[in-house]
């Protein structure tokens, strides 16, 4: 057929012509404006009207940011200032944020201080590096973010160094005991008697050994007061470890839940309902009011140690079920597997059902953490100054008085920087393990 | 400063006896440093500078009670306190001293079992209005609508004078004094109550003061002091005698600048003598060296220097001595005599 035909036309292309670029009007930024943004007469409309309402948002709010009062000292100063370079609507002042910023983040931390703070803040990412990015650093780094609690607590509270080491040895006495009982009963009473080692430890002998080494070695910082601690200092220490030991406490509840043994089930059932059924805020009123009448008089029971308590408590509830949802999407046949494999309770839970409940879980894990985070500022309902206690303070002085939304701004704006932050690096752990299946 | 405190009295009553008793005096000497529990911030009573030192008028009471016990002014521990966690954190030892603009009411002082040691600041629930509203006296104010915090006693006492008066209003509840500002300059609100001092305060931080009024009325009795628990009565007189170094000082003219100087030698004014220690040895009979007063008014000034400096005239609250004047002026402010 073909030669045939070909006898009939004057011209057959016998090579493919080269492939022309689209036209302009479909790819790009100009074919993706047309296809979601004018793909017909309503939604240009749409746009258009929605275009209209945003640039003229913009056009109303920029000039109140970009107000030049950053060298403001007092709204007074600001009004001043505004009303030289002749901005009648008014504008945002900024004075606040550079006078106090020390402040907002450091609460009433001694300015001479500042750079322990800073130093446990960055020593933070490199403990946290091991754990956050596992594949990419070197797993001798665990033991750093394992000493890296008793570090930081040493660097922000200062004191002697033998509180934190003595602190770290209750850890080592506890293991002892455990390989010495273990040897003659099971593991679980030997676990038991270990516990209480540790306790007995850190409630009565520790003191002693303290005051012992620090006679023979007076290494000591200057210490620093809770009550000196503020902002964003305040918030960080508490939201770190409420959710640095929300997370495996949470672990062993959702465990403990969905246990064979009555008592451990109804202990963790009866701790997780009690805390989730109560309002943090009344938790912080009992750490902070009800402690302090039933406590004897004098005792020195550190508030923000209270308030970490109560809030790691509170976190740990809420973690445990978001696991637990991760363990109850887990098919029966993955623990069948483990048993059929022959391995004991905790070695399924450690090779085979954790790593796939928590990898379910990922998400509702963040969404606690990032709760619990913001949760930190109900603390200044217990006179606590947190960034948003600060706000009140700060406006308490005379010169900035009447100052609300810059400082909001700000506060929120660092707030957003942390959940975000967050939040994106969930998605990128979930992307990471993503297997194809679930 | 008038929440309401179920919270307060259902923890307090009956287990602050079980603190109380104990000798303050001795626990502040032995500690060297004064817990003295403040607001988290008030304009012009307590607020943390931008280098974390406090200041302001009920500040002033504590730096003075600590001079005048310990020698010096900055031996204070500040204690930061809201509204809820106040009346806990003396009942349970936590300060020795509350000077947070607390209002002196039958129940706190006999049920809460705390002891007011003094006044020293008379307040008084008023009002503000735009001027443009036209309105001179709160007896205009019929179906207005009003900005008030809800649970305090400003609230109570609002609806209190509004039904003696026979009048209607339509209050737009509001949870801070912040929301209040905001909501007031919107027009949310005709009238915006809650005390005058605050009211003042607030007002000195419009753009526009002058569009502003306060207006005369005052409705309520709100005396304003510093209280310590019951059954130190030492550690009480101590804290009341203070207080009221610093009004007979404001009363003789002794002021911080003048103070060393009349208390170097014995004056021809007994009363100074006594005051400052040059003359008979008052200090002592409460344990306290005999210059304690002298201390105390150096801290901070006497009690007019305090409020010239803190809530005064030439400050941006710019408050007006009126009641608070001393009695020899026309005002309610008076100490016995040092004798």
């Amino acid at each position: 057929m073909a030669d045939t035909h070909a006898e009939t036309v004057l011209f057959v292309r016998d090579t493919m012509l080269p492939q022309q670029e689209p036209p302009l009007s479909t790819v790009g930024p100009v074919g993706w404006a047309r296809t979601n943004l004018f793909s017909g007469w309503l939604n240009t409309i749409i746009t258009i009207v929605a275009l209209l309402f945003v640039i003229n948002l913009i056009a109303h709010l920029l000039p109140w940011f970009i107000s030049g009062t950053w060298n403001a000292t007092s709204l007074n100063d600001c009004r001043e200032m505004m009303a030289a370079v002749g901005n009648e609507q008014g504008g945002a002042c900024w004075g606040v944020i550079r006078e106090r910023w020390p402040q907002l983040m450091f609460g009433f931390y001694p300015a001479e201080l500042y750079w322990r703070p800073v130093l446990v803040l960055v020593l933070l990412f490199v403990a946290l590096a091991p754990i956050l990015f596992a594949d990419r650093t070197p797993t001798r780094m665990l033991g750093f973010t394992a000493v890296f609690p008793f570090l930081g607590a040493w660097l922000l509270w200062g004191g002697t160094i033998w509180n934190p080491i003595t602190a770290l040895l209750g850890f080592v006495v506890g293991y002892v005991v455990f390989s010495l009982v273990s040897k003659v009963v099971n593991a679980g009473v030997s676990l038991f008697v270990a516990v209480v080692a540790s306790v007995i430890w850190w409630t009565t002998l520790a003191g002693y050994v303290v005051l012992g080494l620090s006679a023979i070695a007076p290494l000591a910082i200057a210490s620093v007061q809770s009550r000196e601690f503020g902002g964003f200092l305040l918030s960080i220490t508490i939201g770190v470890t409420a959710i640095m030991f929300s997370l495996p406490i949470g672990i062993l509840l959702a465990l403990g839940r969905r246990s064979h043994l009555p008592l451990v089930k109804a202990l963790c059932v009866g701790f997780i309902e009690f805390i989730r059924g109560v309002p943090l805020i009344t938790l912080l009123f009992v750490a902070s009011t009800l402690l302090n009448i039933f406590l004897p008089p004098g005792t020195n029971f550190d508030i923000i140690l209270r308030v970490m308590i109560m809030t790691t408590l509170f976190a740990s509830a809420y973690m445990a079920e978001v696991v637990r949802g991760g363990l109850a999407a887990l098919g029966k046949g993955q623990y069948e597997g483990a048993d059929s494999l022959g391995l004991d309770y905790w070695q399924a839970q450690r090779l085979i059902i954790m790593p796939q409940a928590l990898k379910i879980s990922i998400p509702g894990i963040v969404s606690t953490f990032i709760g619990v985070f913001k949760d930190t500022t109900l603390v200044s309902i217990i006179s606590m100054f947190d960034p948003l206690g600060l706000a009140n303070a700060i406006r308490a002085d005379a010169s900035w008085n009447g100052i609300y939304w810059e400082l909001f701004i700000f506060i929120g704006a660092i707030f957003f920087i942390f959940c975000f932050s967050m939040s994106r690096y969930s998605m990128y752990l979930e992307r990471k393990l993503q297997t194809g299946h679930r | 400063m008038k929440k309401t405190v179920f919270l307060g009295a259902l923890t307090v009553a009956g287990l602050a006896a079980g603190v109380a008793g104990a000798a303050t005096l001795d626990d502040v000497k032995a500690r060297g440093k004064l817990n003295c529990g403040v607001t988290t911030g008030l304009v012009g009573f307590a607020a943390p500078d931008a280098n974390g030192e406090w200041t302001g008028f009920d500040v002033g009471v504590c730096r003075a009670v600590a001079a005048a016990v310990l020698g010096d002014p900055k031996a204070v521990e500040f204690v930061p306190t809201t509204g809820k966690t106040r009346f806990t954190a003396l009942a349970s030892g936590e300060v020795d001293l509350l000077a947070r603009n607390t209002t002196w009411t039958f129940s706190r002082d006999v049920d809460l079992k705390f002891t007011f040691v003094g006044v020293n600041y008379y307040d008084g629930q008023g009002f503000m209005i735009p001027k443009a509203l036209g309105v001179s006296s709160a007896k205009e104010l019929d179906g207005a609508t009003v900005c008030i915090q809800t649970g305090t006693t400003t609230e109570l006492n609002l609806a209190d004078y509004f039904r003696k008066n026979n009048m209607n209003y339509e209050p737009v509840p509001i949870e801070t004094n912040a929301e209040a500002q905001q909501q007031f300059l919107a027009g949310a609100c005709d009238v915006y109550t809650t005390d005058a001092s605050g009211l003042a305060a607030t007002r000195a931080t419009f753009e526009n003061p002058g569009d502003y009024v306060l207006l005369p009325e005052i409705i309520s009795k709100e005396p304003l002091g510093p209280l310590v628990r019951h059954g130190d009565d030492e550690w009480a007189d101590i804290t009341m005698w203070t207080l009221n170094a610093l009004i007979s000082a404001e009363e003789l003219g002794v002021t911080s600048a003048n103070a060393s100087d009349m208390g170097a030698e014995a004056g021809n004014n007994p009363e100074i003598n006594r005051l400052l220690g040059t003359e008979g040895s008052l200090g002592a009979m409460f344990g306290l060296s005999d210059d304690w007063a002298k201390n105390a008014i150096l801290a901070g000034g006497n009690y007019g220097e305090l409020f010239e400096k803190n809530i005064g005239e030439n400050t941006p609250i710019g408050l007006a001595r009126g009641l608070n004047a001393q009695w020899t002026e026309g005002g309610l402010i008076y100490s016995p005599p040092f004798r």
